[in-house]
């Protein structure tokens, strides 16, 4: 069973992941949607880290909190003016979207419920360390992903070159 | 999360605001792959692998639709979805 | 005798071809023009001095001891090899003809190359346009040319032969920017490749069955020996299944393959050398420049027909029907030509006629050339006429050629009167004139009487009817020279626009020329071209009876000539109301081209292509024009769905996820 304290922060930072992500995508000033969805990120590490995957963990807070925020913070400040807000939306949109959303909601919640029973307790694992991830991204054995890894960098690679071409002054 | 996600996604008209939250609906999957992982096949690394794979994915997706928006910005003063549609048949 | 010479008179011309070809536009038209004709002046040399070496050097390899001219392989290498027994090569062969033809083509494209020096350019000095083209292309020509000749196997011959038609087809577009040279040109092209299609299949047949291309192995067996394996004996019908199921000679629609094999190789001919009904290309022809019509129009092409029969002649003895063919052909184009002449109003048209005529002369005298008669007299005959004809045929073509230039027409009524303003080219075309209607001393009645006198061997009526065209002959060559030189002019040419004789480099080849024909009725032919190389005197042969009897033919066409036509009188249009449809008929070259066009254009463009056209059209096309359409229907009716809209997608996306959970779900449930 697990401890109380872990209890009250998996609650905790459960309902900061909703509430941000709630928050991330009906503010209208687009650069607080952005720090919302920083801390739902760092919400989302915080998960990784009470899941004893302390290095998905940190990817998460150095890759997305450090990386892509950074990104989306001076791609705001590009294309945008500070302060003005988004027209408000109308309802009925709203209305729509909701129910999509709620559709989706409870088609995704349903599947998880019946096909998976609830673990009330996690099972042990101890923390997978660095020289056992570092064998599974290069080892090309069963369950080893140097092939998807090096995929993986030469997208990276393209994609800064693209990055680079497309946002190129012409 | 993910429906949170896919709501922004549905009914926001600033492409920003419309990748951030395509970055919430990926994290939540995300999230989905490593509590699986975690609690149904513990010791195994393929939910945190598959993750990682995600993560670095996304990265190079945002970068790539920021420019790609930068660029839209650059050249129509607008990032509202609605009115681009240039590109249509 | 060496290697050296042969090559070079072929690898001259090429290297000019490809040289001026590559290099004629970035050097001045002059140094164009004179290299290519120091080029063809060497190969003039080297000809004369191979012809020389053969006819007159008496090594053994060219004469034997009884006096015979052999043939002699100078080389002969493979050039293509499909398997052991098809090799194709290409070599040069030296015998009477080729040797004879050597110098004939070197002397004319000689004297050409020359005259288009001066013909090529305006009376201010300023070159035609494509100047140097124009030598890259008579260079081709005389190198495909000098390979046909010199070839060693019917199929080095019909390569060449299929070059000379190219060059030709170059040559008689060489104005491209005219549209009846383009269409002169095409149609060149086409009527002699029908004909080149069967050249090509008797070549095959033939080879199949003597299992050789090589003239040297076709011609020299033993005669009888190669006939028995082509011949069937028809007298039974046992022997004719015996030679069918033996497989030596078939029978194809009730002739030997000998027969059909020859008379194929002889409609190959018949397209080069213009014989009837395949003859309508060349008078279109002479939409070229006239030097070109001087020399492959005149002298040289259009008797590669000629040169081929007499190149096969052994083969031809052997088939009687074949040669009676030949006969007949010549005997109707001659005629048929020499009515047509009579009428045209283009000089270059009566002269391309008159070149049709004179060809056929030449056939008819191969046709009727038996080694029992005068020793194959008609053989020698043709080729001297085929010598003296190059000659005083190209001289004439070149006077033409300077008339027209000197007045910018084609059309005799606007050149009546020249004498006074162009006594060079007057004279010379004079002499040809009187050559080509046959007045001793000059060469055509040497040539002329021989035919003539082989004719009269071979049949009493091939002999009249000869002399009648012969007749004509005369007189519509002095037609045109009354009607060209004499008659009162029309308009006044006065100061410096009257016309006046040519620059050097034209008068030059003229009277070179004019005096060849003078002189050449003297050479001892006889000695130097025989059928079988067996030298003769053909003095021996000369019958003064034909002689004097052809020589009043020839006079009294003159002179009726110039009772009509001396000066401007009333009796040409008298004899031409006499005669109204005969007259319209002739003027008309009796309709050929018209019967063509009807062919094609009626009957196998009306009743053959309209309907398979219809059927492209309309069947095949509309079954994929159908295809297009459902399509680009379809892609219409569904294109609106592509909105632009992004958030439109990812709506109709989530639509078919939930869709697709939901059925999940039922169905899990």
């Amino acid at each position: 069973m697990e401890s109380v304290g872990s209890i009250i922060l998996y609650v905790v930072v459960a309902v900061s992941i909703v509430v941000f992500s709630v928050l991330a995508v009906t503010t209208r000033k687009i650069l607080r949607a952005a720090t919302y969805l920083l801390f739902t990120l760092f919400a989302t590490a915080v998960v990784y880290f009470m899941l004893d995957f302390e290095f998905l963990g940190a990817v998460q807070i150095a890759v997305y909190a450090g990386g892509i925020v950074v990104l989306f913070v001076f791609a705001i400040l590009l294309t945008s003016h500070p302060g003005d807000n988004s027209s408000r939306l109308t309802s009925k949109r709203r209305l729509l979207g909701l129910v999509g959303a709620l559709a989706m909601l409870v088609v995704t919640g349903w599947t998880l419920l019946s096909r998976c029973a609830l673990y009330a307790s996690k099972p042990a694992m101890e923390n997978p360390d660095m020289k056992q991830i570092g064998q599974t991204l290069m080892g090309t054995g069963d369950g080893q992903y140097l092939l998807p890894f090096e995929a993986i960098s030469v997208l990276l690679l393209a994609c800064i070159i693209g990055g680079v071409v497309v946002a190129r002054k012409r | 999360m993910f429906c949170c996600g896919l709501y922004g996604f549905l009914t926001r008209r600033n492409m920003i605001a419309m990748l951030v939250s395509l970055e919430l609906m990926l994290n939540a999957v995300d999230m989905n792959f490593v509590i699986f992982n975690r609690f149904l096949f513990p010791g195994a690394m393929e939910g945190m692998m598959f993750t990682l794979f995600a993560i670095g994915i996304a990265a190079a997706e945002t970068a790539l639709a920021i420019a790609i928006i930068i660029n839209i910005f650059r050249s129509v003063h607008n990032i509202d979805v609605r009115e681009l549609n240039q590109m249509k048949f | 005798m060496s290697v050296t010479i042969p090559i070079l008179i072929l690898a001259i011309p090429l290297f000019m071809f490809i040289f001026l070809g590559l290099c004629g536009k970035k050097m001045s038209h002059l140094l164009a023009g004179t290299l290519g004709t120091l080029g063809m002046g060497t190969v003039l040399v080297l000809a004369y001095y191979t012809a020389f070496n053969y006819f007159f050097s008496g090594q053994a390899c060219f004469i034997n001891e009884a006096g015979e001219r052999l043939q002699h392989v100078i080389f002969n290498t493979t050039w293509l090899q499909f398997t052991d027994s098809l090799v194709i090569k290409l070599g040069f062969l030296l015998d009477p003809i080729s040797a004879m033809m050597l110098v004939v083509i070197t002397t004319i494209s000689f004297m050409v190359h020359l005259y288009s020096l001066g013909y090529m350019r305006d009376h201010h000095g300023v070159f035609e346009k494509g100047f140097q083209r124009f030598y890259a292309f008579l260079s081709l020509f005389s190198f495909s040319m000098l390979g046909l000749v010199v070839a060693t196997n019917i199929f080095q011959m019909y390569i060449f032969w299929e070059l000379v038609g190219a060059s030709s087809y170059l040559l008689i577009g060489f104005y491209y920017t005219k549209p009846s040279a383009v269409s002169a040109s095409k149609k060149a092209f086409i009527v002699t490749r029908f004909a080149d299609l069967g050249f090509l299949i008797g070549i095959l047949t033939l080879s199949y069955y003597t299992g050789t291309f090589n003239f040297t192995d076709l011609t020299s067996v033993p005669v009888e020996g190669l006939a028995d394996t082509f011949r069937v004996d028809l007298s039974t019908p046992e022997t004719v299944l015996a030679g069918i199921s033996s497989g030596a000679a078939p029978i194809f629609m009730g002739a030997s393959v000998l027969t059909w094999a020859l008379v194929l190789i002889f409609v190959g001919g018949m397209g080069k050398s213009a014989m009837l009904p395949l003859h309508i290309w060349l008078p279109d022809a002479m939409e070229g420049p006239t030097p070109v019509s001087a020399l492959i129009h005149a002298a040289t092409m259009v008797v590669a027909g000629v040169y081929l029969v007499a190149r096969l002649f052994p083969l031809y003895l052997m088939e009687n029907s074949a040669l009676v063919i030949v006969t007949v052909v010549g005997a109707i184009t001659a005629f048929y030509a020499a009515v047509v002449a009579c009428t045209q109003v283009d000089i270059k048209r009566v002269l391309a006629f008159s070149t049709i005529s004179q060809i056929a002369f030449m056939m008819v005298s191969l046709g009727v050339a038996r080694p029992e008669y005068h020793e194959g007299l008609g053989y020698m005959a043709s080729m001297f006429h085929l010598f003296t004809h190059a000659m005083f045929k190209a001289l004439l073509f070149l006077g033409a050629g300077a008339l027209i230039h000197a007045i910018g027409s084609n059309d005799y009524t606007e050149m009546h009167g020249l004498r006074k303003y162009m006594p060079i080219t007057h004279w010379t075309f004079l002499i040809g004139c009187l050559a080509i209607a046959g007045i001793i001393p000059f060469s055509g009645f040497f040539s002329k009487d021989e035919i003539l006198s082989a004719a009269g061997n071979y049949s009493v009526w091939v002999y009249i009817w000869m002399s009648l065209v012969a007749f004509m002959t005369a007189f519509y060559m002095f037609r045109l020279y009354y009607l060209i030189f004499w008659w009162k002019e029309h308009t006044v040419r006065e100061g410096h626009h009257a016309p006046h004789d040519q620059p050097w480099t034209m008068s030059v080849p003229l009277i070179i020329l004019a005096a060849i024909t003078c002189v050449a009725g003297f050479i001892p032919f006889g000695n130097l071209v025989s059928w079988n190389g067996e030298p003769y005197d053909f003095m021996a042969h000369f019958d003064w009876s034909i002689a004097t009897v052809s020589l009043i033919v020839a006079v009294a066409a003159i002179l009726l000539a110039t009772v009509m036509y001396r000066k401007e009188n009333k009796l040409p249009a008298k004899m031409k109301n006499a005669m109204p449809a005969l007259w319209r008929w002739a003027f008309h070259r009796f309709y050929w081209d018209e019967l063509y066009m009807f062919i094609t254009h009626k009957i196998i463009f009306g009743c053959v292509c309209r309907p398979l056209a219809w059927f492209d059209r309309h069947i095949i096309d509309g079954t994929m024009d159908s295809f297009a359409i459902v399509t680009n229907k379809a892609s219409n009716a569904i294109k609106p769905l592509q909105s632009g809209q992004v958030q439109m997608y990812v709506w109709l996306y989530l639509i078919g996820a939930l869709l697709l959970g939901g059925i999940t779900i039922l169905c899990l449930i």
